[in-house]
């Protein structure tokens, strides 16, 4: 065996450390991945957030000249990429890496290394994206950053090469999480799970996996072409060149709208899994909400172009658009019928995931319906780039993504933690958010529809947008406080909270219910057999003759996996620091077309190590114990 | 329990399928959009610069179809490598993986000759026209593609020289065998639309 350990190399052999600072660098557990990313898109969140109250702030009151018309600029194109980019996403992803495996009965994902270097590349991704703020030049064309307005030509200043490297590094992270948990889904699911017995969360995270590795090609084509473009003057977007200004429009918006549906079905997938729970009921109608997310998948495809109706695309362009605009609303009000369905007859409990839950149904329906009144072209016309826009946008994602993921936190904080979130705090929380969200954005809806557009950094005060603007930004502020109240019942919660004993604290449906809380580090000394849809539910009842669920006796169920035996000789996957040095190369690489080709060649030296050390480390920290 | 950890060894699979060998083929549909947006940016393109060099102005048919028929016959000593690996035929590995190798080279030689010609005779750069810009960056990422390829086939061909390629590895041959198909077949399609299919203002 020593004459094994001293052929590798001192540089290959494995990290063992699972504890203090150097254990979450080396780290490979896909629950304290799913920590990290949790909590830095939290980080990310209340960024945006202050982001969000400087802009209201500004326009609070017409005439205002609290910040430039530049900053204005970079603070409303920031605040949407840090919501969208290193938010939502992140915030969705996190709960892919700390519920997945829990509930398909797996041990970790597919890829644990490669698990790591999503979340370390994402990390960096969010410090370059960001890192024009500290050299004053923050990308400020809006989000969608229309070519050629954003070529050097028209956009001065570094801004937007930030953007461009920035969303390139993230799409990476974003694609390689995806592959993982592609194959984590298909491949790893416990004995007995089929595909229709997979739990909605799950479901919903493999539809926006599969749209991310698709979607995201798109737009890393649009941005290597926006970035040749800015980095060595190629003429994808140069119109004196005979560049196509729609064409970016196209690229980012085949992008951009599967990317809607990337930011919205995971949320619907929580939103699927605490309804049930809350309501002692089955999901009603499991196979339509199933086959509406993968519908909604598909159709994610085929409407891009309502973005770009006021472009000139042409009658037939713009009537095709909207029927398929139309049509993909339908599949979202199946899934808002089948969850009222669940609700129906059930035994309520409000608990505070419960309450983010149906407000995610109330404010989406909302969201949706101001939707489908721009499925129409016309109807379009007059809202394009108004703050209708801003509202409806801000109704499905404040009030759908973020109310579901917010119902997330409070579902499974129990699980992450082993302590339970404090009720009343949470209560007050939903109620400020709730009332937030509602004075903030309604009053968007009549400020739009009064001509306001959007991105304007003031307005004049003969306008008469005073009073609702004014209106709207008190209303941030209740979003605001409701955000302290969530941190500081996270906070308290974490240290004093009740504890999850049992591991089972809602009364839960799913597998990830039926270990302890929070998860040994194998997450389950046996795997277990699935024999039905609700997997650890049919464990613990069984239906009465009035069609009631009926306990069934303790003892007398099934085993659940958690007896003696404390997992000793489960093989872990082993700890790795190359993920990180391949995330740390890359980003150098990125920051190196910045600064100094030498740097480029430096960060890409860094990424061949971390990957050739991935690929040659043992697959153990013990040398000799493994065979090849 | 004993057969429970057996298990945990070598994990058996829902579909039976490995991980790595999902994850590929996941991978290359994934990058069949990348490289189908890139296409899709050069049709739009085509025969819409507004000065030359034009695309029938430099090609330079034969010359091409040469260093195409290079890489396809590159995927045929990719095949034989697998086959040689599955057979535990160690020294037909090494061959077949060095032909490969050596093959996607000479593809590459033959593309940075093209590149420097058109450059340096025709005055195509990437900045000249819409039709170099859009040239260079589809084909530069093809044989980006290649490039990678080619580091990784010289990397088994190393692993197998030290004798550290076993025939049970098999499933990594495989797996470069995957991607450099992809990368041969995307060829096919760029030697095609770019190549062979000519721009719609002079066909007429």
């Amino acid at each position: 065996m020593a004459a094994v350990t001293s052929q590798i190399p001192w540089i290959l052999r494995r990290p063992t450390t699972t504890t203090g600072w150097v254990g979450w660098l080396v780290t490979v557990d896909h629950k304290r991945i799913g920590v990290l990313y949790g909590v830095t898109a939290v980080v990310f969140f209340l960024i945006g957030g202050i982001e969000a109250l400087t802009l209201r702030l500004q326009l609070a009151s017409s005439e205002s000249s609290l910040v430039s018309p530049d900053v204005f600029s970079q603070l409303f194109t920031m605040h949407a990429l840090t919501m969208i980019f290193l938010a939502i996403m992140p915030l969705s992803v996190a709960f892919f890496n700390i519920v997945i495996p829990l509930q398909i009965g797996a041990r970790d994902v597919a890829f644990p290394r490669l698990n790591a270097l999503s979340y370390w590349v994402f990390l960096f991704g969010g410090i370059l994206l960001n890192a024009g703020w500290f050299i004053g030049a923050a990308p400020g064309a809006g989000w969608f950053a229309y070519a050629p307005l954003t070529d050097t030509a028209f956009d001065v200043g570094s801004g937007m090469d930030f953007y461009v490297l920035g969303l390139l590094v993230l799409g990476t992270s974003s694609m390689a999480g995806a592959f993982n948990f592609i194959v984590t889904i298909i491949n790893m699911r416990a004995p007995g799970m089929t595909l229709m017995r997979m739990p909605v969360f799950t479901w919903m995270t493999l539809v926006t996996s599969f749209l991310l590795v698709t979607a995201m090609p798109v737009i890393t084509v649009a941005l290597i072409q926006l970035g040749f473009d800015r980095f060595v003057g190629t003429n994808f977007f140069n119109p004196s060149a005979g560049g196509d200004p729609v064409l970016w429009q196209h690229l980012f918006w085949v992008f951009g709208h599967p990317e809607v549906y990337i930011l919205i079905l995971p949320a619907m997938g929580i939103v699927s899994e605490i309804l049930p729970t809350f309501s002692k009921k089955p999901l009603f109608g499991y196979p339509f909400i199933v086959l509406s997310g993968v519908f909604i998948g598909f159709m994610g495809w085929a409407v891009w172009s309502h973005h770009m109706f006021t472009v000139g695309l042409g009658p037939v362009a713009n009537a095709t658009f909207a029927i398929t605009t139309m049509l993909i609303a339908v599949p979202t009000g199946v899934k808002i019928f089948n969850w009222m369905g669940t609700l129906w007859g059930g035994s309520i409990q409000l608990s505070t995931s419960m309450l983010f839950a149906i407000g995610f149904i109330v404010l989406f329906i909302i969201g949706g319906l101001s939707g489908v009144t721009h499925a129409s072209p016309p109807a379009d016309a007059q809202q394009q780039d108004t703050y209708y826009i801003v509202a409806h946008l801000h109704y499905v994602l404040f009030g759908g993504s973020i109310f579901g993921l917010f119902a997330g936190i409070y579902y499974w904080f129990p699980k992450v933690t082993g302590r339970l979130m404090n009720e009343g705090l949470g209560k007050l929380n939903f109620w400020l958010l709730f009332a937030g969200m509602n004075l903030t954005f309604a009053p968007m809806h009549w400020l739009g529809l009064d001509g306001m557009p959007r991105r304007i950094n003031t307005y004049d005060s003969s306008m008469g947008w005073d009073f609702w603007n004014l209106f709207a930004t008190m209303g941030s502020w209740v979003i605001a406080l409701g955000v302290l109240v969530f941190i500081w019942n996270f906070f308290t919660s974490l240290r004093k909270g009740e504890k999850d004993e049992t591991g089972d604290p809602w009364d839960g449906r799913t597998l990830e219910w039926s270990i302890s809380s929070p998860p040994p580090p194998h997450n389950f000394t046996e795997i277990p057999t699935v024999h039905s849809r609700d997997a650890f539910w049919d464990r613990k009842y069984t239906e009465g003759p009035d069609g009631r669920p009926v306990p069934i006796p303790a003892g007398a169920a099934a085993s659940n996996g958690g007896h003696a035996d404390d997992g000793h000789g489960i093989h872990l996957p082993g700890l790795s620091y190359f993920p990180l040095a391949t995330a740390l190369g890359m980003v150098v690489a990125a920051f190196g077309i910045l600064i100094h080709p030498v740097v480029i060649v430096v960060g890409i030296l860094v990424m061949m190590f971390g990957i050739y050390g991935w690929a040659f480390e043992p697959a153990d920290p013990e040398p000799g114990s493994e065979s090849h | 329990m004993a057969e429970a950890l057996a298990h945990s060894e070598h994990p058996q699979t829902t579909t039976g399928l490995d991980h790595r060998k999902m994850v590929m083929w996941a991978f290359l549909g994934s990058d069949t959009l990348f490289f189908g947006s890139l296409i899709a940016t050069y049709l739009l393109y085509k025969g819409k610069s507004l000065e030359g060099p034009q695309p029938y102005e430099v090609f330079n048919i034969p010359y091409t179809s040469v260093s195409a028929f290079v890489l396809l016959m590159s995927s045929l000593t990719m095949v034989l490598a697998l086959a040689a690996i599955q057979k535990g035929d160690q020294r037909g590995l090494k061959i077949w993986l060095l032909a490969t190798a050596l093959l996607g080279a000479v593809f590459l030689g033959g593309q940075y000759f093209e590149f420097t010609f058109f450059i340096e005779h025709n005055g195509l750069t990437w900045t000249k026209n819409l039709f170099g810009t859009t040239f260079f960056v589809l084909t530069g990422f093809h044989g980006a593609h290649v490039t990678v390829g080619v580091i990784i086939l010289l990397s088994f061909f190393v692993m197998a020289w030290r004798g550290r390629l076993k025939p049970e590895q098999h499933l990594n041959i495989e797996l470069a065998g995957l991607y450099w198909h992809f990368v041969d077949v995307v060829w096919i399609v760029i030697f095609t639309v770019v190549y062979l299919v000519e721009a719609p203002n002079i066909a007429g």
